[in-house]
């Protein structure tokens, strides 16, 4: 079985972004880029069923920049076999990225598609539902627990009320949370040996998919900050406060 | 123009988060009608909603937990009377408004906090540090809303029409297997007026024990973060957070929790918020309007007793 990994490069979790003064966007330059944190997991989960003998082979896949390719690398030193980008300096929105990904899925004829429940760039938590209703495949989101066998995926789903489990047919498409698994780091020997694997480059315009973004985002500005406060002595006068001075209590 | 909600129920009654998208659907201009699903609903409750026009009722037995796939399928088919399709950005809205969005060719704005125009409005990125106004030029919009963002609908005071809808054939390519629900007799966690949360400086679950002490002086809600969900010592639906709950009380006592921004991105908006935290340097001391600097075990115990006191004085 042939899983598709979507990877996204991201500022990485731990920048602290700044806003550009004239408010066209936020200021990426020279700041450090990662995969996104849940394609992370769930390549590592892709990685994993194939240890486990249920995947046989494990494509990523990225859009946009040429420099993705230093994320598509990250997903092979991991484990994945090769790598597709879909090469793009256009801005990128979901609805693209899920056209784009359903033009390599009935290429690739994978049976399981494995993304990130939400790219911390945007936190647009859209991407995976997009693709699976455009392949007309059953979706699981916020998977956190997950077995393949038997052509079905059973996967429990972290929802507002706790964790729902549901089954869906394959080929489907799943998106991981956080407490699937906690993902491997590359050694040294599977970087070097990342390098040699294929890495494949396409455009959009071969795969025939209009990617004009439908969202202008037409103003990006620092949210509002708060106050500074104060630091209290004791819990007295934090109760004291909390009920004279905020009148929350 | 009219609005499409998806409302989503909560023993009987329309859930708080869709009450406030309702206020936001109310806000793009049009008659606002819902949608309700499930099995063996009525829409009586939905009809009470104030401002609304007319309630749609899918009563079914396959909707009793419905998939994303049949209620995607369904807001396709309802989508031709209307300008906008709403949901609340609850786990729910999140699965289905995406799926029925790419099927009618739509981008969907997710999360928002305001409505600007019909077609214009703003929303966080980058876990609540930039705020980014969105223009969607597609001709019908499908959008969720971030309730902590609006002020509930009033539940009561209007006489909306209700009545069924046609259904499309059920899907069979997902099914529901089961659920497990955290029971608590405690407000729920998105819409309490006070919520404390621990962090991985509670150590361990068995010490939840003082935050729910605590919670029950407050009245409050127990959250926690990634750190104390991670390790196992609370269920993941305590999670709040970029990529878990986003609440807004008028307080949230953050304990032993440090501040990361994927953990400030679910709470900043809170009218107040108080740090309990060892460690002076805590980034929470900074968006707090009470720090309170020392060791958590030895705090919340007292932070209890004298709330005890101050409340019988
Ligand atoms: C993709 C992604 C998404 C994420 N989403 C979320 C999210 O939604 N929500 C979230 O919370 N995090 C999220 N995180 C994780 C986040 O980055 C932090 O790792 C996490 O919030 C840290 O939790 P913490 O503050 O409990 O733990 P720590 O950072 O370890 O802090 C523990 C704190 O407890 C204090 N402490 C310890 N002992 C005591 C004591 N006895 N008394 C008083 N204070 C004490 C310490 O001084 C410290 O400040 C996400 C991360 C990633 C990469
Ligand atoms: N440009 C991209 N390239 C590859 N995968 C992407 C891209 N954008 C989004 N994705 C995938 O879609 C998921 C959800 O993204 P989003 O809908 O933007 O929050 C991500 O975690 C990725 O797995």
């Amino acid at each position: 079985m042939k899983v598709l990994v979507p990877v996204k490069r991201v500022v990485d979790y731990n920048v602290k972004i700044r806003v550009k003064a004239d408010r066209s966007g936020v200021d990426i330059a020279n700041v450090k880029m990662s995969m996104n944190p849940f394609d992370e997991i769930a390549c590592e989960q892709a990685i994993r069923l194939k240890e486990a003998g249920v995947a046989t082979e494990i494509i990523a896949v990225s859009a946009g920049e040429p420099k993705a390719q230093e994320t598509l690398r990250t997903a092979l030193a991991m484990g994945a076999d090769r790598a597709i980008l879909i090469e793009s300096t256009d801005e990128l929105q979901p609805l693209a990225v899920a056209k784009l990904l359903a033009a390599i899925v009935k290429k690739e004829d994978p049976q399981l598609v494995l993304m990130g429940k939400q790219a911390i760039d945007d936190d647009s938590n859209q991407t995976g539902q997009m693709l699976a209703a455009l392949l007309g495949w059953p979706q699981a989101t916020f998977v956190s627990r997950l077995t393949v066998a038997d052509g079905q995926a059973e996967a429990g789903r972290e929802v507002d009320e706790g964790i729902q489990t549901i089954a869906v047919k394959l080929p489907a498409v799943l998106t991981v949370d956080l407490r699937l698994n906690e993902p491997r780091y590359a050694s040294l020997p599977n970087i070097m040996k990342a390098k040699k694997k294929p890495l494949d480059v396409v455009k959009p315009a071969d795969l025939g998919v209009d990617v004009a973004p439908r969202l202008q985002y037409v103003q990006v500005e620092e949210p509002s900050a708060r106050k500074a406060g104060v630091k209290v002595g004791s819990v007295q006068e934090l109760v004291q406060k909390l009920k004279t001075e905020a009148g929350v209590l | 123009m009219s609005v499409l909600v998806v409302a989503e129920l909560d023993g009987g009654a329309v859930a708080k988060a869709s009450l406030a998208a309702i206020t936001a659907a109310g806000q793009l201009g049009g008659d606002v009608d819902l949608l309700v699903m499930g099995s063996g609903v009525d829409g009586s409750a939905a009809g009470k909603v104030a401002g609304v026009r007319k309630v749609l009722v899918a009563d079914a037995a396959h909707l009793a937990h419905p998939s994303a796939e049949d209620a995607a399928a369904l807001l396709v088919q309802l989508a031709p009377a209307y300008d906008h399709l709403v949901a609340a950005s609850t786990s729910f809205g999140k699965n289905v408004m995406p799926r029925a969005a790419a099927l009618l060719d739509i981008a969907q704005v997710s999360d928002v906090i305001e409505v600007l125009g019909p077609d214009r409005f703003k929303r966080f990125i980058y876990a609540g540090n930039a705020l980014a106004t969105v223009v969607s030029t597609d001709a019908k919009r499908v959008l969720t809303i971030r309730p902590t963002a609006f002020a509930p609908a009033a539940a009561e005071g209007g006489s909306a029409s209700v009545e069924p809808v046609d259904l499309p054939a059920p899907s069979d390519l997902s099914s529901f297997v089961g659920q497990e629900v955290s029971q608590s007799e405690r407000p729920e966690l998105t819409s309490a007026r006070v919520v404390v949360s621990g962090g991985r400086g509670m150590g361990s679950g068995e010490n939840f024990k003082l935050l729910d002490e605590l919670a029950d002086v407050l009245g409050a809600a127990v959250g926690a973060s990634r750190a104390a969900v991670d390790a196992g010592f609370v269920p993941n639906d305590f999670q709040v957070g970029q990529t878990g709950k986003i609440v807004a009380p008028d307080l949230y006592v953050a304990v032993g929790i440090s501040g990361a921004i994927q953990h400030l991105a679910g709470m900043k908006d809170s009218k107040v918020i108080v740090a309990i935290n060892k460690d002076e340097e805590a980034p929470m001391f900074q968006v707090a309007d009470y720090g309170l600097v020392g060791d958590l075990f030895k705090l919340i115990p007292e932070l209890t007793q004298e709330l005890k006191r101050a409340k019988s004085s």
